[in-house]
């Protein structure tokens, strides 16, 4: 193995299915927490520990994570470690490529990935306390309009569970396909 | 929650006690308790500053603190903050009518591109609490509304919000513009939301980061102190 990839766990199916699909042996994958997000202040120390026990096993170590709400902490942490990051904001950005997702300018959507479309209890219905306390849902979603779920596989199951969570969240639904967009652009390059 | 405690009788408990029950009540975000307290106090004489500034801020600032320490959650401060509202429903037009200390003018909003306000309107809430008078601009606010607002309310203090990396950049373009404007050193510029620190609050020209709703007023009122002694 030359290439570790630290990544968040809330990528690891997909960052498991590039390197399948792409054949990508010299590839090794390693995720951290995906529950980090609920506290990206800590992802920086995390990502740290991470590379030093790597213990340079590796030729070379690629962070697969954005800012993903760091400030841009973990990007500096990053630099300062010599390893590599994706850019862009969040995973919503890259999955439909940095650039499409700046250019639409939204700011009434609230988007769910294909792993948040998996894990919405676990991930955004239960810590934001909307399990014992539905009457808070519209002070955390009474600004968006749209739930937009950004879709990297075909995947009529989860499609349903995107749709049912907007439905729960008092959101309009709209499905977009983005495969692995930048990810992929992103993990090609190592 | 006990029996017992469900039992409880407020009126039955002597002042200290109603108050330190009204921090636990606030705590576990208990809005009709709150509202019976509040309605308790009163009727037994308390000026509606102290009921404020005792039972609900007081309350406030220790849920601000187990926030901090990670022991409480945002739902549980949203619900404090909710019970702390509806205390404040009936002590505001009360403290309008028998006068409460005013410590300054704040604008605040969410800048433009987020839509998120919670932090915001927490610290909003604690400001007024603590005795500033409050213009909230709300969600999305381009340049022109903060500087509009700030001079037609002739306000002390601008406080910034944003929970997103792609927005909390927009905090330089108000600050420059004010100083493209000269007004910068008129005003106090706090900044706060979750992405951003202290280094951001620097590095974009702000006076202060404020990381939560008490930080926010404990820097704001420093701040006053110190314009004060100046002018």
């Amino acid at each position: 193995m030359q290439t570790l990839i630290i990544a968040c766990g809330a990528l690891a199916r997909e960052v498991l299915a590039l390197i399948e699909l792409n054949s990508w042996q010299h590839m090794e994958l390693i995720c951290l927490p995906a529950d980090l997000h609920l506290r990206p202040e800590r992802i920086p120390d995390a990502v740290e520990a991470a590379v030093a026990a790597a213990g340079g096993k590796y030729q070379h170590i690629f962070v697969a994570y954005a800012d993903c709400g760091t400030g841009g902490l973990l990007a500096a942490r990053c630099e300062k470690l010599g390893v590599e990051m994706i850019a862009g904001p969040h995973c919503y950005s890259f999955f439909e490529g940095n650039e499409a997702f700046s250019a639409r300018g939204e700011v009434t959507s609230f988007y769910l990935t294909d792993f948040l479309a998996r894990q919405f209890e676990a991930f955004v219905w239960r810590p934001m306390g909307l399990d014992e306390h539905p009457e808070l849902r519209d002070l955390y979603f009474g600004n968006y309009e749209k739930l937009v779920f950004l879709a990297q596989t075909e995947d009529e199951g989860l499609t349903q569970a995107a749709q049912a969570a907007a439905q729960k969240l008092g959101l309009d639904f709209e499905r977009r396909f983005t495969g692995y967009g930048d990810l992929e652009t992103a993990l090609t390059d190592n | 929650m006990s029996d017992e405690e469900d039992d409880l009788i407020l009126d039955e408990l002597d002042d200290s006690e109603l108050v330190l029950q009204m921090h636990d009540d606030l705590y576990d975000g208990m809005a009709d308790e709150i509202a019976e307290a509040v309605h308790i106090l009163l009727k037994r004489g308390w000026t509606p500053y102290d009921i404020l500034t005792k039972a609900l801020v007081e309350g406030m600032r220790i849920v601000g603190i187990d926030f901090r320490d990670g022991i409480l959650f945002v739902p549980e401060v949203l619900l404090a903050a909710g019970a702390m509202k509806k205390g404040m429903v009936i002590l505001k037009p009360l403290l309008v009518e028998t006068g409460a200390p005013q410590l300054g003018k704040m604008v605040i909003g969410t800048v433009k591109g987020d839509i998120h306000d919670i932090g915001k309107n927490l610290v909003a809430m604690m400001m007024e609490g603590a005795g500033f008078e409050i213009v909230d601009l709300g969600i999305n606010n381009p340049v022109e509304d903060y500087i509009d607002a700030l001079k037609r309310e002739n306000a002390d203090i601008l406080g910034m919000s944003a929970l997103l990396t792609t927005t909390m950049p927009y905090m330089k373009t108000v600050i420059d513009t004010m100083i493209e404007q000269g007004i910068r050193d008129d005003y106090i510029v706090l900044v706060g939301g979750a992405p951003l620190n202290e280094e951001f609050g620097k590095a974009i020209g702000s006076d202060a980061y404020c990381r939560d709703a008490a930080v926010a007023v404990e820097t704001a009122k420093a701040f006053m102190a110190r314009k004060h002694n100046q002018a």
